[in-house]
């Protein structure tokens, strides 16, 4: 306090005298007091008025709520948007339905009311009927979504302490076609999986810019999926799977310019209007959540990357007579020929040797660099959640090498096919959508990542590949399909196993000028009849990629054409075999 | 009233013929309000906090029992009596706040509570009504004998006091304990231009912890432009008030409750706007003021400045913290921590509270025919200044 000194009494000690009681006020301090008292007294009535006030005047503002209440409804809720496919067919949308409940307190005559239920719905268990109505519940479910014949008849029985609540219902028509792409909701309608459930976390703001201004409506998603492209994939890997007694299948068509996501397969598969169906953990979608070693399709990278770097040409060699020993592994030739190969044999005969002598060339950082640029040491962004990929810690020569021919980097298969996109555009990454996407949109976010030159001889490599290479069976006529195969050996138990593949083919179509990637994997596929034995790639991903762009080239509207002179490549393949 | 007669003269019945009982209905009526109202709205605060549905109502009703011992047996006290017992209350809860700001757990950034066992008390609660008493004897004493220096010990025991809630710190408390220490000082005679002075050196302390603590300054920002920042409780409890209109939503019918975190406490008088209406609110806000309108009065007939100080002190102190708590809930002043005496949940406000208007009760019993010589006895033997 720095007033040490009270003005109330005088205080010998003070420095200051405040006179207490001054000669000029001849008031008694009695009769000051009752005065003073008196105002406090006052200025409390006051306060006490003020806030009496205050109150009173809410109760106005609550009375005028009340009345303007009705006319303002600004709570119009933003409808779940419907989802269709690129051409408009109805892939998802919302059902209006009833659901019956009674509610057990209200009921007069159980008797009667369990009698006329059970009469008039079928498959009601008449006992557990009784037991739910004879309990002393407020609020028991009779029946979710009853269709509105029944709810009429239901509605005319008059029985009271019945009722419907109406419910919305998400209904997928098509069944198991694209339900990796479109996941399902919950019974709140919330979605948990897929674009649903996109369309709750990151493209909420876009769900509310589909909404219609003041009205319970919103135009649908429009997904890049084409309902007839996805239907000839998923048919084409099921037969596959079951031809080949696969574990498991995938595939992705994928528009090279865009980056759109014409159709995602993946075997097991579930039904999105019973997501029970998907609670088993082979049901997951392989193409964006699993990732795997490749194999030999992922020499198109290396290919790629030697040419763009321009460490060797389409008229380069490497010794491939001998298999590579380095830090206790050994490297050799599936198809092994023992000679010196020209770039385009590597290729065809998909030298293990001759790739991994490719990628020393260009070295660990040029190497690294080229994978980070297509987008494959991290996680793809995209709408769907997508797995990391796993890449190893230390990049050394013998990784280096081995990544060379798709061992020892593990990426989901979508990121395969998007980096293979873009070896064969002209040399653009453009990171893939489900939804619909514009050209104009995805040339502005296009990212150069090789020289036109380079995709130019990646086209024809791939081209070649099928005409001529291990890739013959995806061959459609007139569309000169062009492609790689693979075949890993799967890690099982840590270790290589020589019986277990996972065999893909990564491939283009038309190769008169790419417009589609497709990619197709089939997980552990055994030998079946007409394969003598053969469980690899060629055999069964192949034809499979073979079948598929046979059914769907047509209804993408590419015109059939002549097949190429690639005789300028032709040489090279028989100078070396002299 | 047939079981105490008029002609007893025994202890009770001098009590019960003595004591203002229109009062002491008014205080029974706040109480009972202030049970209802905490069964409403604390079950959903206990629910939020994981505990018991009813783990607030059920401690307010154990505080309830010592409480009312507190209220009872303060009123049968005499004048004397209760200033010792105010010096005593007064010596050790200095203690027990100074203890505060040694081994006081930190609750919401101020250490202002004192773990005892189960329970948790807040000392300088206890400090307020006794410190009214103490200081409003001083006040008395430098009026009757200005050789004593009783303005500057009540000055000293102001100092101290507000030291220490600073230091806590609690600025509401400082706030009205200012308050009602300048208006006990008011009554003894302050001139008007000390008042001034007074007035103007308040102004200066308001605008040094504006300036100073950031945390007042917030607040207050937040009063002067809502828009500015998150004034969630406020918005919530005005919401309430519109909510329930004159007549309410019903018992239990309440909502903002379920959000407010302080819904049983500092904004309990909002969920009777929304529960009760706007006219059980009046009523409340009634009750309130006829409690301190009707301490004041006996305070005017009475002739004693120390027996009027008090009095006008301690229902100054509870209207104060009355008008402060509900202008709060309905927006007129900026929020801070001050409970609605006997009606927010809270033992230590309960039983301060309790202690505060037993003492008003004690303080203006009739001292008529046979109680004179009561009267007499204090102004004819003023302490001595050693007792103090």
């Amino acid at each position: 306090m720095s007033a040490p000194t009270l003005p109330v009494g005088t205080n010998a000690d003070a420095a200051v005298a405040v006179p207490v009681r001054p000669a000029t006020n001849h008031v008694a301090p009695e009769r000051r007091m009752e005065a003073r008292t008196r105002i406090v007294m006052f200025a409390f009535c006051m306060a006490f008025a003020i806030i009496a006030g205050k109150l009173s005047y809410l109760s106005i503002v609550s009375d005028g709520r009340e009345q303007e209440a009705p006319a303002r409804d600004e709570s119009v809720p933003i409808p779940r948007p419907g989802i269709v496919d690129r051409t408009g067919r109805v892939m998802a949308t919302d059902l209006q339905v009833a659901s019956l409940f009674a509610e057990p307190r209200r009921i007069i005559d159980v008797d009667e009311a369990v009698e006329l239920l059970t009469s008039h719905l079928t498959g009601l268990d008449a006992q557990q009927l009784r037991a739910k109505l004879d309990s002393d519940r407020g609020f028991v479910w009779i029946r979710r979504e009853v269709g509105p014949r029944e709810q009429e008849m239901i509605h005319n029985l008059g029985i009271p302490g019945l009722g419907f609540r109406s419910e919305q219902r998400r209904v997928y028509p098509n069944g198991r076609a694209g339900a990796h792409v479109l996941g399902y909701v919950d019974v709140d309608s919330q979605g948990i999986a897929g674009i649903e459930k996109y369309l709750d976390d990151g493209g909420s703001l876009y769900v509310a810019s589909l909404a219609e201004p003041d009205q319970p409506a919103a135009a649908p998603v429009v997904l890049a999926m084409d309902l007839r492209v996805q239907h000839a994939l998923h048919d084409e890997l099921t037969k596959a799977m079951e031809r080949f007694q696969a574990i498991g299948a995938a595939g992705v068509v994928l528009d090279v310019h865009t980056g759109e996501v014409v159709a995602l397969a993946s075997l097991p598969d579930f039904n999105p209007n019973d997501p029970r169906t998907s609670l088993d953990a082979t049901t997951n979608n392989r193409v964006t959540a699993g990732v795997y070693e490749l194999g030999s399709t992922f020499k198109t990278i290396t290919f790629a990357m030697a040419l763009d770097a321009g460490t060797t040409t389409l008229q380069g060699r490497y010794d491939a007579t001998h298999p590579i020993r380095v830090g206790g592994f050994r490297i050799s030739d599936f198809h092994a020929k023992r000679r010196v190969l020209t770039v385009p044999e590597i290729f065809i005969y998909s030298s293990n040797i001759g790739s991994a002598k490719m990628a020393l060339d260009v070295g660990l950082e040029g190497h690294r660099e080229f994978l980070a640029r297509l987008g494959l040491l991290e996680r793809l962004r995209t709408e769907l959640p997508t797995a990391a990929p796993l890449v190893p810690s230390n990049f050394s020569e013998v990784t280096s090498m081995t990544v060379a021919f798709g061992h020892g980097l593990s990426v989901t298969p979508l990121q395969l096919a998007t980096a293979g996109a873009a070896l064969v555009n002209g040399g653009n990454f453009i990171e893939p959508t489900f939804l619909v996407r514009d050209r104009n949109v995805a040339s502005s976010l296009a990212r150069r990542v090789i020289r036109p030159e380079t995709s130019e001889a990646m086209r024809q490599l791939m081209v070649f590949n099928v005409a001529d290479g291990t890739a013959r069976r995806a061959g459609v006529d007139g569309y000169a399909v062009g492609g790689k195969t693979g075949s890993a050996e799967k890690v099982v138990d840590g270790r290589y196993s020589n019986t277990a593949l996972l065999t893909s083919f990564l491939g283009m179509f038309p190769g008169y000028d790419p417009r589609y990637v497709v990619l197709i994997v089939l997980d552990e596929p055994r030998a079946a009849e007409g394969t003598y034995g053969n469980r690899t790639a060629g055999w069964n991903a192949v034809p499979t990629a073979g079948a598929v762009i046979r059914r769907v080239a047509p209804m993408l509207g590419l015109v059939p054409r002549a097949p190429e002179d690639l005789t300028n490549l032709t040489p090279l393949l028989v100078q070396a075999e002299q | 009233m047939g079981i105490i007669g008029r002609t007893d003269r025994g202890l009770l019945a001098d009590w019960w013929w003595t004591v203002d009982r229109w009062l002491l209905t008014a205080v029974l009526f706040l109480i009972v309000s202030g049970l209802l109202l905490c069964l409403a709205a604390s079950p959903s605060v206990a629910e939020r906090l994981g505990l018991n549905e009813f783990h607030f109502f059920r401690r307010q009703m154990v505080f309830l029992v010592p409480a009312f011992v507190v209220l009872i047996g303060t009123s049968f006290l005499t004048p004397r009596h209760l200033r010792r017992t105010a010096l005593m209350l007064t010596f050790v809860s200095f203690v027990l706040v100074g203890l505060t700001l040694v081994i006081g757990p930190q609750v919401k950034g101020a250490t202002r509570w004192l773990n005892l066992g189960p329970l948790s008390v807040q000392p300088s609660e206890f400090l307020k009504p006794a410190f009214v008493i103490l200081s409003a004897w001083l006040f008395a004493q430098s009026m009757k004998r200005p050789e004593m220096p009783g303005g500057l010990l009540a000055t000293l025991l102001y100092g101290a006091f507000v030291g220490l809630l600073i230091l806590q710190p609690d600025y509401g408390q400082t706030v009205l304990v200012t308050a009602v220490w300048g208006l006990m000082l008011f009554l003894t005679g302050l001139s008007w231009r000390w008042i001034g002075g007074f007035a103007g050196l308040g102004a200066v302390g308001m605008y040094a912890a504006y300036n100073t603590v950031p945390h007042v300054a917030r607040r207050i920002d937040r009063f002067i432009n809502p828009e500015a920042g998150d004034s969630f409780q406020v918005d919530a409890a005005i919401d309430s008030f519109i909510r329930g209109g004159l007549l309410g939503e019903g018992p239990g019918e309440g909502t903002v409750k379920r959000i407010l975190p302080d819904a049983h406490s500092d904004f309990i008088f909002a969920v009777a706007g929304e529960e009760l209406g706007i006219l059980a609110c009046l009523a409340l806000l009634g009750g309130f003021a006829y409690i301190v309108l009707r301490g004041m009065r006996h305070a005017l007939e009475e002739a004693d400045p120390f027996l009027r100080l008090a009095t006008v002190g301690l229902v100054s102190l509870f209207g104060l913290q009355a008008a402060i708590n509900m202008a709060v809930n309905v927006a007129l002043l900026p929020a801070k921590g001050m409970t609605l005496p006997f009606v927010s949940y809270g033992g230590s406000s309960l039983l301060s509270m309790a202690f505060a208007v037993g003492a008003v009760l004690a303080l203006t019993r009739r001292r008529g025919a046979h109680g004179a010589s009561l009267g007499r006895s204090v102004w004819a033997a003023p302490m001595a200044p050693g007792r103090a």
